[in-house]
């Protein structure tokens, strides 16, 4: 198998990844070094946190010029969480611009909201929610994996793509939401697949695959 | 749409699974990371490990634990116990952990609260709150800590609201009249905590039945429901609470 980069800006959770990935019997690493990650032939662009204390790691190590570089060149990557939301041209969260990698911005969801029984809905978003991919995708990410099957979450913002065509599922809370997108080798979801047991699982494989 | 959580405890003392009643007379049940496979396989949404004795020799086994669990448990879990700082705290998410929580510690020091939520996250900072009826107090509820045993000036409500502010992104809401009962969750307490917060609310204490979890899910508006004696040994799996949750239409992801 070829090998994965996982890569590392100090944004917390890479445990999960790799426990997740050291189970599919990947060979990966770790690292935060373009110069390392370079040699791979495939990227994993995990996250949680803080878009703009994120985006000030990947300006200070280089690796916000080297990923662009690297979905220019149409090497596979893949954001999760954060790392999503990255990828992307502008974040609300902060108000920060952010790498431009797939045309959109990412939002925070409305505060306030009530649902149906005048409760207001809690932020962050927080726990398994169904992801509906999108009529007719066959796309390789959801290969083997049910319509609506649910995967976890963990997140106050979202993305929302200016091109329809890079979206590849959605999902609901107080508003239909983004939660996966695609664009010919970057790939990213919302949603963390290393933490959605075994439907998560086999969407790594698949990246795995690709 | 967003699924109710059913979220399973593990009481761990020196590396194995034990549970008592209202914290009292623990009786050994398991290995907790096999427990902890049998349950993921069963489909539960999510795992929480106490390290219930938390002496420092203790808390060695119990990073052993999380360790493997992390390694077989693709879903989230927490960890608690004996959590006095960010040092601990770093630990136990490094050893794979997606979250920590912090209970008497907290009201000892909320101070962790925010530094844990700066370090790693508000969605990584749990509050685990005891609470104890007391007329005494504004909201009708005590904050006690310390397995229950010593009562603070806190007013559960006044806290949980504290708690949030400081940045912690989910409270776990035990209630020690409940505790270990089976008789049902204090429904009163959870309904007014989830109210009065805008993090997600897990129940804690007292499911005997799936009618218990259906209650503190609808009328209690708890976000997520904690049982523990229901699946150790009440005679109920991950499938026959999350179906008898989905006949009563209460969306639960059925794996």
């Amino acid at each position: 198998m070829q090998k994965v980069g996982v890569v590392d800006y100090d944004a917390g959770n890479l445990r999960s990844v790799e426990t997740a990935l050291e189970h599919l019997g990947a060979d990966f690493l770790v690292s935060q070094n373009p110069e390392e990650l370079k040699g791979c032939d495939r990227l994993i662009f995990p996250g949680v946190g803080d878009a703009g204390a994120s985006m000030e790691v990947l300006g200070r190590t280089g690796l916000g010029p080297f990923l662009k570089d690297w979905a220019r060149s149409g090497r596979l990557l893949l954001g999760i969480c954060v790392g999503c939301q990255l990828l992307f041209d502008f974040s609300e969260e902060r108000d920060t611009p952010t790498l431009g990698i797939l045309p959109g911005r990412v939002r925070l969801f409305p505060r306030g909201a009530k649902d149906g029984e005048g409760r207001v809905y809690k932020v962050p978003h927080m726990g398994w929610n169904q992801v509906i991919s999108g009529e007719g995708t066959d796309h390789p990410l959801f290969r083997g994996i049910p319509r609506g099957a649910s995967f976890y979450f963990v997140h106050s913002y979202y993305p929302d793509p200016a091109e329809p065509g890079d979206v590849l599922a959605v999902s609901e809370y107080m508003v239909p939401f983004v939660c996966a997108v695609a664009r010919d080798n970057v790939m990213a979801t919302q949603f963390h697949p290393e933490k959605s047991g075994e439907p998560g699982l086999r969407m790594l494989r698949n990246y795995l695959d690709l | 749409m967003l699924e109710k959580r059913i979220v399973i405890c593990l009481d761990v003392k020196e590396g194995k699974t034990t549970k008592g009643v209202k914290f009292q007379g623990n009786v050994d049940i398991g290995d907790p990371v096999e427990m902890a496979r049998e349950y993921y396989r069963q489909g539960v949404d999510e795992l929480v490990f106490y390290d219930i004795t938390a002496s420092a020799e203790d808390r060695g086994i119990m990073i052993d634990v999380v360790r493997q669990v992390a390694r077989q448990v693709f879903i989230p879990f927490c960890v608690g116990g004996g959590i006095a700082s960010v040092e601990d705290m770093r630990r136990v998410l490094l050893a794979g952990a997606e979250k920590v929580s912090v209970n008497s510690q907290a009201v000892k020091n909320p101070d962790i609260i925010s530094q844990g939520a700066r370090l790693f996250g508000n969605q990584c900072i749990v509050l685990g709150m005891d609470a104890l009826a007391d007329s005494a107090m504004p909201c009708g509820y005590r904050v006690v800590i310390n397995g229950g045993r010593t009562p603070t000036d806190w007013d559960a409500l006044a806290w949980a609201r504290r708690a949030e502010e400081l940045g912690a992104g989910e409270i776990v809401l035990n209630s020690i009249d409940a505790d270990g009962t089976r008789n049902g969750y204090e429904i009163n307490l959870t309904r007014m905590i989830s109210d009065g917060v805008g993090v997600p609310v897990v129940a804690s204490g007292g499911a005997g039945v799936p009618d218990h979890l259906a209650e503190v899910l609808t009328t209690g508006h708890a976000d997520a429901a904690l049982v523990a004696s229901m699946v150790h040994f009440g005679g109920y799996t991950v499938p026959s609470i999350k179906e008898d949750l989905a006949a009563r239409k209460i969306p639960v992801r059925l794996a």
